[in-house]
């Protein structure tokens, strides 16, 4: 047993962090250099080095503040942080993981609903066509998001220019889509 | 010459244009690019910010299928498929058990073994060393090359260029003649993923690389990757209307670029489907 | 007939925890020629030693096995205390119950057996041990310094003082080191120059000191006491002693635009030059690298201009060698420069500058004369950025520690742009503020409180260039994370403190070791800072890790209290470990039929001939002859000799043989 696991609070996120996507919190030193350098750190409630010293606390209203912000479904993983962070910390892979808790623990922030949803939509366009189709796309994130001006705009030049297909193109093997998609957003409860 | 290719979903779609070039580039240049059969979508943004199995699970579907038609190396010309292919390569060979959970969930063998290419990468290999009396009308512009994320890193997984003022592309367009500018917003983010969910802050990201690249001087911006070609131009009038501007600014994909310097023509390497005007020709 | 006697250690409980000293006592009290046994809590303390004497003289002991702890941790107590009792300390052995039995095992039966063996097979062997005299060597009491920085300077003035010689060797044209380089030096801002020189002028004169510059070590033989150097004195292409430093041949060169290093590349210099007018020695020397005529076979205007024909374009390199008795190291450290970092430019940028670049910018006799001018176009900053931890504590892309100096002269920087440029604005970027020291605080506390330093604690992210500015990204950690961005007029990196280029091969010359950095390793961290693994080569300044000008000079005068402490010996003894050529009556002389296979693999070269003569000095015959000095007890001659005329003292292997019989046999 490794001297972290020793002394580390068994049930905290940075735990589960270091557990599933290998990031040592502790490792942070707080230079800040990933909230300078990061792409949308001013639009997020807390920027990345404020995540990771949150999550160094160790404790649940501290995890919870995490889970529960903005900042984690802002980040773009444009991998900026790690590129430049003295200490390696992957702070993209980390907030991978933090969005799939924070969707598991029903703790998304309600401002960010629509950057799930269009994830959500994404998802479902490939789960049943095996590709993006980009204009079901849009219309199924319109219906879900309820944002309809905005994007509509952009269809018509699209048509013309011609890169908006009206039918999807389907997998021959559709089946294999379906079969991959249930085994993990279906049985994984990411659903 | 052959060699396997990975569309990707967006150059069926919103980046046809660069579908165009790519193909162009491989006809002009005697190169046949064989599609991975029936190739999926590789989940992109999505799957990752949602489910860590399944954003390994569709770009392992895809290698195994390419590994099973014997296809050793593919272009991936989009630098986000690029990304989420090589990404997935690397976590499965670091973790053996991922691995065999993977392939249990798409009932396939996958190995590994395929070899991916950038575009950047295909150029430097098999257009670059051909060019020698190919070039018709170079490019003889001020450019500034943008990389974005995605191209660069992360560095120690794609081994690929410098995290910090990449190269390579730069390299590539003098090559055809052009003036490849200073351009310290290279890698900046362009917003990539938030496109659709968050237009302003996208606008507001990509206007900087746009700002800065006029503020140089630049005649076109060079991308290589869908996501910040549709960001960038697709996106403009809601970038003109963030900045309170009116920028001009062409954004070309390289491949378009290089195709116009071998005399193809503005409408074989799809420029007509740009949203900003490209009045280089 | 042999009396052994066995002293069992408890070490506390460090042993008796797990082996049963009273079992092992008694069990080998019982042993033929045993005459004394017994177990005892602390056999190292005073009470434990007395034991150990008085058993000797009353037992009339002819050899003792104490049973305890590790022979590097008290092998030297114990046989003093048996030279006391009248006993040769070479008779005594020390079996280690502690590392080898006691800390390896569980408490168990098998664990006291073994414990009874490791007594067993020494009491065995301490019954064929022989009476040994200590070796006693004499001392050159001539100390090389090599480094003529700050520490290299004030531990040769130290050495030469106490009235020994020193020969000091530097690489470069002149003594003087960083140091010279400097403007003003904290906390005090006195004028590093002007503290510098005198001491400069004072090592060329003194009377004890030998000083060779533009020279380097070639190799290194020998050991404490006793080395003897190679010394490579690079040619100058001048004749000194003619050379009367006028300086026309520097004048009249035509190489004009060689980036002078001492102004670290902010300014030029010619092919022959002194690197700086305070320069010590004062006489030039020909860049052979830059030379016009080294390069295409026709210049020489300088030997035209020479008033004394002092120029020598076909001087060669000269390889002296001399004899020392000690050696301090004083090769100082180096800066990363800017271009080592990525994300403010890969060196780009031409007004990013480092720390020592900064220094010549400030000081009186620089490029600027004191101005601070930007590089590119010479114009006053107003809007100075300062970037602490350039590179230190940066394991991903630097070096993981702190390079100590740096939050120093960072505020001493800030500090002496705002006394220069008072309508300026200078900025720190911080990660800590290390300034631990005598008045060091106090320094960094007026920069800001005084001087109004704007220090944001906080890393700066990138640096880029946009219409003649530098745009600094940073961020301010104690506004929660919020990002910062300056318009910069010039970037000041304070980069990393790392070893000097050739520390590594210099420590394989001189066979002391380096750490992973590359830096030279004291002996131990704590209570050995001065000293080297080798003895006889001690350390002085930034060569260990860098550290500022106080630190350095404390250090080197203590390196060369080391010297003198050891100078202050006629001759120095060591243990009598070491192998020898048998001897017998002629005409064999010895069972060495001259082979020299030995001469060949001896690692510390201490094996020489000896000749055997007739009356008439004829030749009979020549065996190999271990010099007691240089042989380090390694065995590696007795492992090769074939006709077995070579053994250890101490270690035969008579001795060996019988440890591993005694192993084997029951008792
Ligand atoms: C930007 C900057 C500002 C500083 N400001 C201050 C300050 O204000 N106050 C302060 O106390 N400290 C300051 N320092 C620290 C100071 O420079 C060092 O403490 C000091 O120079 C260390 O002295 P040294 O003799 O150990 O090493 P060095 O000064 O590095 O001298 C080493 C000498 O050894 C020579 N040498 C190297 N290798 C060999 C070799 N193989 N053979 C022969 N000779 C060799 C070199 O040529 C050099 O002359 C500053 C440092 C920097 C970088
Ligand atoms: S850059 Fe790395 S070490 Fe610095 S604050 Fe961010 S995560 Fe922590
Ligand atoms: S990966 Fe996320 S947190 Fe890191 S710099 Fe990019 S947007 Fe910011
Ligand atoms: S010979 Fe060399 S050093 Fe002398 S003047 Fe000419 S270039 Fe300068
Ligand atoms: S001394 Fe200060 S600036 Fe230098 S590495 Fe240490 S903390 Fe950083």
């Amino acid at each position: 047993m490794s001297h972290s696991e020793h002394s580390i609070e068994r049930d905290s996120l940075a735990y589960a962090i270091e557990k599933h996507v290998e990031v040592h919190a502790q490792k942070c030193y707080q230079c800040g250099k990933c909230s300078a350098g990061c792409p949308v750190a001013e639009e997020m409630d807390l920027p990345p080095s404020l995540v990771m010293r949150l999550l160094q606390t160790e404790k649940s209203s501290n995890d919870d503040k995490v889970l529960r912000s903005e900042s984690i479904w802002l980040c773009l993983t444009c991998e900026m942080c790690l590129s430049r962070c003295p200490m390696e910390i992957d702070i993209p892979s980390m907030m991978d993981y933090l969005r799939q808790r924070s969707r598991s623990e029903k703790k998304v922030n309600p401002k960010m609903k629509n950057i799930v949803s269009f994830h959500k939509a994404f998802l479902h366009s490939i789960q049943y066509t095996g590709r993006l189709f980009e204009l079901g796309l849009i219309l199924d994130y319109k219906r879900q998001s309820l944002k309809l001006t905005q994007d509509m705009m952009l269809a018509p030049k699209m048509i013309s220019n011609g890169k908006l297909h009206f039918i999807p193109e389907l997998l021959k093997d559709m089946p294999h889509i379906t079969k991959i998609f249930k085994k993990t957003i279906v049985e994984g409860g990411s659903k | 010459m052959k060699i396997g290719v990975y569309p990707g979903c967006s150059l069926t779609g919103s980046a046809r244009d660069y579908n165009e070039s790519v193909f162009a580039l491989a006809k002009a240049f005697d190169i046949e690019l064989v599609q991975v059969p029936d190739w999926n979508c590789c989940g992109a943004t999505a799957a990752h910010n949602l489910n860590r199995e399944l954003s390994l699970s569709l770009p392992a579907r895809i290698l195994a299928t390419a590994e099973k038609n014997g296809l050793d190396e593919i272009l991936v010309p989009c630098a986000a498929c690029y990304s989420r292919l090589i990404v997935t390569q690397h976590e499965l060979k670091k973790n053996p058990e991922l691995k065999n959970r993977i392939n249990e969930i798409i009932g396939m063998d996958y190995r590994g073994t395929t070899k991916l290419i950038n575009v950047i990468e295909w150029i430097d290999a098999s257009i670059i060393p051909n060019l020698e009396g190919k070039i018709t009308k170079p490019f003889d512009y001020k450019v500034a090359c943008y990389y974005g994320c995605l191209m660069v890193r992360p560095n120690k997984v794609l081994n690929y260029d410098r995290a910090e003022d990449p190269q390579t592309m730069d390299i590539v367009m003098e090559k055809i003649g052009a003036h490849a500018l200073y351009f310290p917003f290279k890698t900046e983010c362009c917003g990539a993923g938030l496109s659709v969910s968050r237009t302003d802050t996208v606008s507001k990201l990509s206007g900087k690389i746009i700002e800065d690249a006029v503020h140089r001087g630049a005649d076109t911006l060079i991308v290589a990757c869908p996501m910040c070609h549709s960001n960038l131009d697709m996106r403009r009038p809601d970038i003109n209307k963030y900045w309170k501007s009116d920028f001009k600014l062409p954004v070309m994909y390289v491949t378009q670029a290089i195709g116009l310097a071998i005399g193809l023509t503005p409408k074989e390497v799809g420029l007509q489907r740009h949203f900003v005007k490209v009045n280089i020709s | 007939m042999a009396r052994i006697g066995v002293f069992v250690c408890h070490c506390g409980e460090n042993i008796s925890a797990t082996v049963d000293c009273g079992k092992v006592a008694e069990t080998v009290g019982k042993l033929k020629h045993v005459a004394f046994s017994t177990d005892y809590k602390y056999m190292c303390s005073d009470p434990g030693q007395t034991l150990i004497k008085d058993a000797i003289k009353e037992h009339k002991l002819t050899g003792i096995v104490v049973s305890a702890c590790s022979p590097r941790m008290h092998e030297p107590t114990f046989r003093k205390a048996a030279a006391e009792a009248g006993l040769n300390p070479f008779l005594c052995e020390m079996a280690n119950l502690r590392e080898h039995c006691s800390w390896v095992h569980e408490k168990n039966e098998m664990t006291t057996d073994k414990a009874i063996d490791l007594v067993r097979i020494l009491i065995e062997k301490v019954k064929i041990n022989s009476a040994l005299q200590p070796i006693r060597v004499p001392v050159t009491k001539t100390a090389l310094v090599v480094g003529g920085g700050i520490a290299g300077i004030q531990s040769a003035l130290d050495i030469a003082n106490t009235g020994h010689k020193v020969i000091l060797v530097e690489r470069s044209p002149s003594i003087g080191g960083h140091m010279s380089q400097l403007s003003e030096t904290f906390p005090t801002l006195d004028c590093s120059q002007c503290i510098l020189t005198p001491r400069m002028v004072e090592v060329a004169q003194h009377p004890n000191i030998t000083l060779y510059t533009y020279a380097e070590v070639e190799s290194l033989d020998g050991f404490i006491g006793n080395f003897t150097v190679k010394i490579r004195k690079k040619a100058k292409s001048i004749y000194e002693k003619d050379c009367t430093g006028c300086g026309l041949c520097t004048t009249k060169c035509p190489q004009k635009k060689i980036p002078n290093e001492f102004e670290e590349g902010l300014g030029f210099r010619p092919a022959i030059y002194v690197p700086f007018p305070q320069a010590v020695p004062n006489k030039p020397v020909i860049d052979r690298e830059h030379c016009t005529y080294y390069l295409k076979g026709k210049c020489k205007v300088c030997e035209i201009v020479c008033p004394t024909k002092a120029i020598r374009f076909d001087q060669p390199d000269e390889v002296i060698e001399v004899k020392i008795g000690a050696i301090v190291i004083a090769t100082g450290f180096d800066i990363k420069r800017s271009n080592f970092f990525p994300e403010y430019g890969f060196g780009k940028y031409k007004d990013v500058i480092d720390g020592l670049q900064f220094e010549r910018l400030a000081s009186a006799s620089g490029p600027t004369s004191g101005a601070i001018l930007r590089p590119s176009d010479g114009q006053v900053p107003k809007n100075i950025v300062f970037v602490a931890c350039a590179g230190s504590r940066d394991p991903a892309k630097g070096i993981a520690y702190c390079s100590k100096i740096c939050c120093m002269y960072t505020a001493k920087h800030a500090m002496l742009y705002k006394h220069k440029v008072h309508e300026g604005k200078a900025h720190v970027f911080y990660m800590d503020i290390r300034s631990a020291g005598k008045n060091y605080d106090e320094f960094v506390r007026r920069a800001i409180e005084e001087d109004y330093v704007n220090y944001i604690r906080g890393r700066v992210s990138t640096i880029y260039e946009r219409d003649g500015k530098l745009i600094v990204k940073g961020v301010d950690t104690l506004l929660g994370a919020q990002p910062v961005e300056i318009v910069a007029d010039m970037v000041v990196l304070a980069t990393a403190g790392v070893a000097n280029p050739g520390a590594e091969e210099l420590a394989q010359k001189l066979h002391v070791s380096y750490d992973s950095h590359k830096f030279f390793a004291e002996a131990h961290p704590k209570l050995k800072p001065v000293e080297t693994n080798t003895a006889g080569i001690f350390l002085a300044g930034a060569c260990q890790n860098p550290k500022d000008i106080p630190d350095s000079v404390s250090q080197a005068s203590g390196a060369a209290v080391k010297v003198a402490a050891l100078f202050s010996q006629s001759e120095l003894t060591r243990e009598p470990l070491v192998a020898y050529v048998n001897r017998t009556s002629p005409p064999m002389y010895s069972t060495c039929v001259g082979c020299f296979l030995c001469q060949s693999v001896c690692p510390y070269q201490a094996i020489e001939h000896e000749d055997f003569k007739t009356r008439d000095g004829k030749i009979i015959k020549t065996v190999a002859k271990i010099n007691e000095g240089l042989c380090q007890g390694c065995g590696t001659c007795v492992a090769l000799c074939r006709s077995k005329s070579i053994d250890l003292h101490g270690y035969s292997n008579n001795q060996v043989y019988t440890e591993v019989v005694a192993l084997l046999n029951d008792y």
